[in-house]
Formats: C-alpha cells, sequence, structure tokens
C-alpha cells in the first residue's frame, strides 16, 4: 500500500536548515495497523503529513498505491487525499459551523455528491459511530470524544485506503482513547490500513507493529 | 445551480463580525447610492433645462435685422432695413434645405400702456402675427380651439390665438373665451383657441401672456406693409441648421445689399449650436459623475478586498481543513470569491434601492408639492444604468476576492492546518 524509499526533508527557515527526516524506509501493507513512535522533534509528524500527502519531501520515492507521488498539483493531490486518505487530527478539525452530520459529509461534498445523498450517507456513518442523536448538533456542543468519533467518521465516509491518525488520543481522557482505539482497531478489521502517530505507549501497543523514529531515522520496528 | 453549503459557509462567515460586514457593506453601499443620487440628480437637471426648450425643433435658427455695420455699394454703415415677404418666398426657392420657415412680426407689446382691452378689462400682451409653421418649431400646447391656419393667412381673417394668461385677465373663469372677441390695438380679433406653454417656470409665464394672430392679418391691420420681424426656420431633419443659416443670412445680404463681410447687419442664433453646447456640458456632468461615482464604489471594493484578506486569514486553519479533506484549489478560490461577489452585489443592490427610492421620494415631494423648478424635473436613472451599476459590481466584487482568494490557497495545506 505505502512504500518510501530514503525520504529525505528539511526545514529552511532564514540561513538555518533542520534536516528532519534522514532518509527513511518503510513498506506498509494493505490492511497494516502500525503505530509511529518517537520523541517531539523526531519527525514522525513530518513523515505522516508526507504520507497524507500534506507537505512535499525533498528526494526520495514515495508510493502510494503504486502511484508515483512527488510535487504534485494542488488539484490532483486534492483529489488523491479525498479518495484514498482519511485523516484524524489530535484537535478533531471540525468545521464549527457546520453539524456533525454536515462535518461528515464533507469529503463527499469535495465529490459533488448531491445533498441530500451524502447527508444520508454521514447519518449511517454516524450510526456506526453510535452518534445519530447528536447528528444535528454543532461541534462545540460534542464532548472530545464525541468529536473524535464525527472526526473519525469524516475521515471513513470518503472510502479511504488509508486512516493517518495524528496523535488521536491526545486530547483525550483514558476511558475515551479506549473507545477511539476500540474503533480504529474495528475499521483496521475491515481491511483499511490504519497509521497512528502517538507517544502514548499503551495507544503503540494496541497497534499491529511499531516504528520508532529517533532524529529523522528509523531506529526500530517492533512488532507487537 | 445553488448550493446550501456554500452559502451556509458565506452566511457564517459574513455574519461571524456583523460590525465588520456591516461597515464594507456600506462601502459599497455608499458608493453606488451616491452613484445613483448623483446620474440622477444629472438627469433631472439635464431634464428640467431641456425642458425649457419647450418641444422646440432643436434645428432652428432665429434671424432678424441689426445696423450694418460695413459701408457697401454705396449704402453707408450703421444703415438700418427690413426683411420682406418676399426674403420669404426667395428663401424658400432657393434653399431646398428648409424644411419649415415661419416669418414673423410684431406689434408693439412691451413696455406700453394697455393694447388688449375686452369690455372694462384690460392688459398688456405681446401680440405676435405668424405662419402656421411657428407651430411646427416651437409647439404649442392646445387646450381648446386651434392655432391659426393657411386660410387664415390667405383671407387676412381678424382672429387670434391667446394663452391662458391673457385668458385669466380678460375673461372671469367661467367664461369660455372661444369666439369672442378683444380688442387689440383699436381693432377687434375674434379667438379661435387657447394655449398653456409647455416650458417651465418663468418662460413659460412669459409665453402664456402671447396673442397670435396671422402675420398677414397683422401685416395689414397695423400698415406694417410687406415687413418681417423675423424668420424662424426649421432644417430638414437630417441637415445641420447651419447649413440653412449660412444659406439663408448670404441670400438676405445679398438681397439687401450688406457686405458678405458684416457680420453684425444680420442677428441670428442657432438654437442647435446652443442645445449642443448644453449637451456637451450635460455630457461633462455626466462624466464626472462616472468618476466621482465609480472612485466612490472603488474606494469600497477596496475595503470589501480588504476584509476579505482578514477573513481569509482568520480562516486559514478552517481552510486547510477543507483542503486536507480533498477541497481542491478552485473550490476554495471560488468559494471565496462567490463570498466577495455575494457581499459586494447585496450591498450595491441596497444602495441601488436606496437611492432610486431617494430619487422616487423627491419626485414625489416635488410633483405633490406642485412646484414646478426651471432647473429639476424628474430625477431619476435609466433602467440599463441600473443594469450597467450592478454589473460593474459583480466584476469589482470578483476582483476584489480575488487577492484574497489566491492568498488563501497560495499557502500549503499542512502550513494552514497548523495555522494558529
Amino acid at each position: 500500500m505505502i512504500k518510501i524509499k530514503q525520504i529525505h526533508k528539511s526545514y529552511v527557515t532564514g540561513q538555518n536548515s533542520l534536516h528532519v527526516l534522514k532518509g527513511i524506509d518503510l513498506e506498509i501493507g494493505a490492511g497494516e495497523m502500525i503505530s509511529i513512535m518517537g520523541a517531539s522533534g523526531s519527525g514522525k509528524s513530518t513523515l505522516l503529513n508526507i504520507l497524507g500527502i500534506l507537505d512535499d519531501y525533498d528526494s526520495g520515492e514515495y508510493l502510494l498505491n503504486g502511484l508515483f507521488i512527488n510535487k504534485l498539483s494542488e488539484r490532483k493531490s486534492a483529489h488523491l487525499r479525498n479518495q484514498m486518505i482519511g485523516f484524524v487530527f489530535q484537535s478533531f478539525n471540525l468545521v464549527s459551523f457546520k453539524n456533525a452530520m454536515e462535518n461528515v459529509a464533507l469529503p463527499l461534498y469535495y465529490q459533488n455528491v448531491p445533498r441530500k445523498k451524502r447527508n444520508l450517507i454521514a447519518m449511517e456513518y454516524l450510526e456506526r459511530m453510535g452518534l445519530q442523536e447528536w447528528a444535528h448538533h454543532l461541534p462545540n456542543e460534542l464532548s472530545g470524544g464525541q468529536k473524535q468519533r464525527v472526526a473519525i467518521a469524516r475521515a471513513l465516509i470518503g472510502k479511504p485506503k488509508v486512516i493517518l491518525a495524528d496523535e488521536p488520543t491526545g486530547a483525550l481522557d483514558s476511558k475515551t482513547s479506549l473507545e477511539v482505539m476500540d474503533i480504529l482497531q474495528e475499521i483496521n478489521s475491515t481491511g483499511i490500513t490504519v497509521i497512528i502517530v502517538t507517544h502514548e505507549h499503551d495507544i503503540a501497543m494496541r497497534t499491529k507493529k511499531t516504528i520508532r523514529i529517533t532524529d529523522g531515522n528509523i531506529t526500530e520496528i517492533v512488532v507487537n | 445551480m445553488f448550493d446550501l453549503d456554500r452559502w451556509q459557509e458565506i452566511y457564517h462567515v459574513l455574519s461571524k463580525n456583523k460590525l465588520r460586514t456591516f461597515l464594507t457593506a456600506f462601502g459599497v453601499f455608499w458608493g453606488i447610492f451616491m452613484l445613483v443620487i448623483m446620474l440622477g440628480s444629472g438627469n433631472g437637471l439635464q431634464r428640467g433645462v431641456t425642458r425649457n426648450f419647450g418641444d422646440m425643433a432643436t434645428n432652428s435658427v432665429f434671424i432678424w435685422t441689426q445696423q450694418t455695420s460695413v459701408p457697401y455699394k454705396g449704402f453707408p454703415r450703421g444703415r438700418g432695413y427690413y426683411f420682406d415677404n418676399d426674403d420669404a418666398v426667395a428663401m424658400m426657392h432657393s434653399i431646398p434645405e428648409i424644411k419649415y420657415l415661419a416669418p414673423r412680426i410684431q406689434a408693439g407689446g412691451f413696455m406700453q400702456t394697455n393694447n388688449v382691452i375686452r369690455g372694462l378689462k384690460s392688459g398688456i400682451f405681446n401680440i405676435m402675427g405668424d405662419y402656421p409653421a411657428f407651430n411646427k418649431i416651437d409647439p404649442l400646447n392646445f387646450l381648446q380651439g386651434r392655432f391659426i391656419n393657411d386660410l387664415d393667412i390667405r383671407e387676412k381673417r381678424k382672429v387670434a390665438v391667446i394663452g391662458t394668461r391673457v385668458v385669466d385677465i380678460l375673461f372671469t373663469p367661467n367664461e369660455n373665451p372661444i369666439n369672442q372677441y378683444i380688442q387689440i390695438q383699436g381693432v377687434y380679433f375674434k379667438i379661435i383657441g387657447i394655449f398653456k406653454s409647455k416650458r417651465t417656470g418663468e418662460q413659460a409665464d412669459q409665453e402664456n401672456q402671447n396673442i397670435y394672430m396671422p402675420f398677414t392679418s397683422l401685416q395689414q391691420t397695423y400698415n406694417y406693409g410687406d415687413a418681417v420681424g423675423f424668420f424662424s426656420i426649421t432644417s430638414k431633419d437630417d441637415i445641420p441648421v447651419d447649413v440653412v443659416e449660412n444659406k439663408a443670412i448670404r441670400l438676405l445680404k445679398q438681397r439687401h445689399s450688406i457686405s458678405p463681410a458684416d457680420e453684425s447687419a444680420v442677428g441670428h442664433f442657432n438654437l442647435q449650436n446652443e442645445f449642443n453646447k448644453m449637451q456637451g456640458l450635460f455630457f461633462g456632468i455626466r462624466l464626472l459623475v462616472w468618476i466621482v461615482g465609480t472612485g466612490t464604489l472603488l474606494a469600497g471594493v477596496i475595503g470589501v478586498s480588504n476584509i476579505m484578506l482578514v477573513v481569509v486569514k482568520e480562516r486559514t486553519k478552517e481552510i486547510g481543513i477543507q483542503r486536507a479533506l480533498g477541497a481542491t484549489p478552485w473550490v476554495v478560490i471560488s468559494q471565496i470569491i462567490t463570498e466577495s461577489i455575494a457581499l459586494t452585489t447585496f450591498s450595491g443592490y441596497f444602495g441601488l434601492v436606496m437611492g432610486v427610492g431617494l430619487l422616487e421620494l423627491i419626485n414625489y415631494l416635488i410633483d405633490s408639492s406642485g412646484a414646478s423648478s426651471e432647473m429639476f424635473l424628474h430625477p431619476g436613472i435609466d433602467f440599463s444604468v441600473a443594469i450597467t451599476a450592478l454589473s460593474i459590481l459583480v466584476v469589482a466584487g470578483a476582483v476584489a476576492g480575488l487577492i484574497p482568494a489566491s492568498r488563501a490557497v497560495s499557502i500549503k495545506p499542512i502550513d494552514a492546518l497548523r495555522y494558529e
């Protein structure tokens, strides 16, 4: 599913250049559930952003589902993100003026699915998350766990191949963290690749494989 | 296609900071409001002034005699002379560009003692001897009866056409003046028509005091021989009146032994030139109005552009989320441009409606108060101008959204997502 070879990435700020990823090689098969761990500044988020086509890399090779990804036009990458990738963020990133259902339906909006149809599909996904009663509530009327479940439903609605979760439980208490992890595991069991960036050990333990990154290099791959 | 999500977003963005939206909208509102008011007032001024011409044919010229200023063919300078009936015949004969020619002669009138008497009532009025063609050059509005006709001219009938002011002075309110007789400078004339001036203000009052009689009757009755006071001439429709004016003056000079170089012997007034000058003035006014108006509008539109930039900056993260979820740059750009167009068009439309409303109110007040001004009549703007203004707004809105929109997509999605 995901194949990266010798990925390098530096951030240039003025005179200084910060070499964040120093030749990462990684292969993730379809249906895997892996976690990426590392100290802050280790480059784990940068790697996730590159995987999510939110950021470019300087050199190397990234193949997503057999497709070579580099320096794509914004339009092309938007389409790929829309169709291949579902994002789950630490801060949920729900659109504040849209209710839960509309938030979930958003990726379908960008696919030009008619409003009625996409809201119907969104309701299905909310039901799967047990949130059908909250469908017409705005994000600020939901609890953290509920928000994250809405975000997960939104990540799933486009039928992505890969779910990228950046600290999905970072803003949640331990009980809801467990619930969210249950959901992510369930998603993975339907055959969707799940990649979670985290610094919590017990979250990483719930994945099948943990990749540890230190100073821009993969230092350890542990099968849990 | 109507896209509910798009409008939901626009509503959200615009209602988030209502005061800011209001102030921005006010800039555009004010621009278009001022444009409409100024254009409408300009039109009112033009209509008012143009109406002072009545329905007068603007392609007309008036020619009268003055003293000569150049000695010629043995005649000294400073000689006076009169036009005569044969001049009219000669002009009709040799100037084919003439459409109407109306000789006129005036009998006394101004600065005299009472010259028109009916029973115990009397007044001072202008007495004009005219041809039927005069009513074609400077039409009157007939309330009753008719103007002089060819038969009146041929038979030198003692008939008269009088203005409303004359009626007011010589008749009591419930009398019908038609077929009554009035004594004009000692001779009785039968009234055949009553008119009201088509002009406004003082000029109308002046004209309503006129009495018209057949040209030939006046010449004979008051011993003017074959003298003519002045000629009113209209050129044929597609011929500039200058052509007729020059030919007529040349012919008249020749017939009265006046030097071709004598500039002051033949007095003339070319209405078309005056009219064109005035049209030029109004064109200038309109041009100025558009410059000032669009300038004000531009200031408003720049305000919109500015606010859109702020909005885009504020929403950087939100736009980042949308792009992460698959919004293409085009979706983002068109969203922002639609917002900008919506803001300008809505506020501009409101300004347009308010402007037209105010003009209509002024119109209504002028009409209902019965005040008729010489300089101002029916302020308002053409429908086509309103449409033009609206299309300018849409285009301006789009342009105003362009820079903010490109700013919104120039930032990388990941940077947008991280933006706090």
